[in-house]
């Protein structure tokens, strides 16, 4: 079930237009990347869904209903989570958490119920009476994710999650992301890390110009760019001598002769075909020679290069962009568009 | 039952986190006996305190409701807090209300300080307490939609405090608070009758020394009119700024 499905949305600003027509959808459970360059109009697109902007034109349609120009009925079905913290210094953790929860009309008890259970789950039980201003940058943002999901909404918008946080707390907050999609929550998530976006997304949309240039699931992507499936073997013995990796090479030609080998180092060699293949008659094909096969490894293009192919953008040049945004530190994470 | 939630709960946060603060109840004790002593201690001839109270009262609503919504909304703005409250499932103007609701209660605690100060100086019988309580809270309101109407036009917190300054002190000569609008030059007296605070103003005086010079319903009426304006136009700039 599509959960939301965005028609021709577009924003002008006066004379300039910041999103030009998107089309996309998200299913119901199901982590959807959004990722493109800064101005590429990722931000203005989430505050027209979230109703922080006002649509220009187009359609948005939340469970399949028309929310465009109702904002505040879909917002009670949303969590958001902000690039940058917005709950209150003043406040302790389970304060902010409980004022959340009444901001989504919750019930004293429930909503004191639910802070109590998420700050446990989150690893904050011991910070819940502290102010959030003493809290580090990577709790903030785990409360902020928790404030995000008090009221158990059908979609949490998750803005660059884990940028400017330290690698462990990153990491902490990659695996409440897939807890939180395991337990069914479906999740937008803007990101600056391209791996992180790999790793977690199930269907991507880059955005470029305020326009979608490439929308589908990672397989789907890295199948345009990849030209021939290639498996690395580590094998348990070394080509001593040049002839025996001739030697195999020839063999293996006679044997397959639709594929390609390749050296790899002294004791590695990598098989090449235009489709897909089994490894096991490779496997023996090289354990009866004497190289044991201690390893085998499918090499991918990665999402990188995928971005790289479909928006014609180089990375370097965005890289340095978006440096000058998150100069706050970023440490948590990979590749940066 | 969901929007009463959402709404009671601003409202307890603002009370608690600005309203209630020692800084805010110590401005709401001093503030008056300050003015009132600077009237006693400045004046040549005897002054009496009642006649002192409505232009004190009205004050004491004026300066403690207007910078305080106008500060504490455009630091929540900086600090992203407002924003969470505009992702809230609830309409702009229900959280306007819940957000000058603190205010406007301020305002009218503020209002009977100077009151119990009073009571202890002067005889107050003969007060009309019913049409007191109407004006405090009508001056209350107009008061806090000013702040807000100046929240909504600044982005720095620093900039909320001087432009306050600059609606409030003007108020101080032109809404015959201590000064009649009949010694007011005449060139003047237009100006005083476009400021909400006149008509608040006047109808303590009516109240307290029965000495207003505007029919009160009259006085009533504008501030009605003053306070449904400056909430639309506060409305309509946060829909055209703030929601892009």
């Amino acid at each position: 079930m599509k959960i939301i499905e965005v028609e021709n949305l577009k924003k002008n600003f006066n004379d300039f237009t910041a999103v030009d027509g998107v089309n996309f959808y998200i299913n119901q459970g199901e982590i959807f990347g959004f990722l493109g360059p800064n101005g590429a109009g990722k931000t203005t697109t989430i505050n027209m869904l979230t109703g922080m902007a006002k649509i220009t034109a187009g359609k948005v349609k939340l469970m399949g209903e028309d929310y465009t120009g109702n904002a505040n009925k879909a917002q009670a079905m949303m969590g958001i989570v902000p690039d940058e913290s917005n709950l209150y210094e003043e406040l302790s953790g389970w304060e902010n958490l409980v004022f959340c929860g009444a901001l989504y009309g919750m019930k004293k008890m429930l909503r004191e119920e639910r802070a109590t259970q998420l700050l446990k789950e989150f690893g904050l039980e011991e910070a819940a009476s502290k102010s959030f201003k003493a809290y580090s940058k990577g709790m903030k943002r785990k409360l902020a994710i928790a404030a995000g999901i008090i009221h158990q909404p059908e979609i949490l918008f998750l803005d660059e999650p884990t940028t400017g946080i330290d690698v462990a707390f990153a990491r902490q907050i990659r695996n409440l992301i897939v807890d939180l999609h395991s337990n069914g929550t479906t999740i937008f998530l803007t990101t600056h890390y391209i791996e992180e976006a790999e790793r977690l997304c199930e269907r991507l949309a880059f955005i470029v110009q305020g326009k979608i240039v490439r929308e589908g699931t990672v397989e789907e992507m890295m199948k345009e760019i990849q030209e021939e499936n290639i498996v690395n073997f580590t094998l348990g013995k070394d080509f001593t001598l040049a002839d025996d990796f001739t030697k195999i090479e020839e063999e293996f030609r006679s044997h397959f002769p639709n594929f390609n080998l390749k050296m790899v180092k002294n004791s590695g060699v990598s098989i090449h075909s235009p489709s897909t293949f089994t490894l096991f008659p490779f496997v023996q094909f090289f354990e009866v020679r004497g190289f044991p096969v201690f390893e085998a490894k499918i090499i991918r293009p990665s999402l990188e290069e995928v971005f790289v192919k479909v928006t014609g953008i180089e990375l370097q040049k965005m890289q340095s962009e978006q440096n000058q945004k998150g100069k706050k530190g970023q440490k948590g994470g990979g590749s940066r568009l | 039952m969901k929007t009463w939630i959402a709404f009671s709960s601003i409202l307890m946060k603002d009370m608690r986190s600005y309203y209630l603060k020692p800084p805010n109840i110590s401005w709401g004790l001093i503030f008056p006996i300050a003015w009132t002593l600077m009237f006693f201690l400045r004046s040549p001839v005897a002054v009496e305190v009642r006649d002192l109270l409505p232009g004190v009262m009205a004050l004491s609503i004026l300066f403690g409701t207007t910078s305080m919504l106008a500060v504490t909304i455009t630091f929540e703005r900086k600090s992203r807090s407002f924003e969470r409250l505009l992702l809230a499932p609830i309409s702009l103007n229900l959280l306007m209300l819940a957000k000058t609701s603190g205010a406007i209660m301020f305002g009218v605690v503020n209002a009977f300080v100077p009151v119990v100060f009073a009571s202890f100086l002067t005889n107050l019988s003969g007060i009309n307490w019913l049409m007191i309580l109407g004006s405090v809270v009508l001056i209350a309101i107009t008061s806090t939609f000013l702040g807000l109407f100046i929240a909504v036009s600044v982005s720095q917190v620093f900039e909320a405090q001087t432009f306050s300054n600059f609606f409030r002190f003007p108020m101080l000569f032109l809404c015959g608070l201590f000064i009649p609008l009949a010694d007011l030059p005449s060139f003047l007296r237009p100006v005083s009758y476009a400021l909400p605070l006149t008509y608040g103003a006047d109808i303590l005086k009516t109240a307290i020394n029965q000495n207003g010079v505007i029919p009160v319903p009259l006085s009533f009426v504008a501030l009605l009119f003053f306070s449904v304006f400056l909430f639309a136009y506060s409305i309509y700039n946060v829909n055209r700024k703030w929601i892009l």
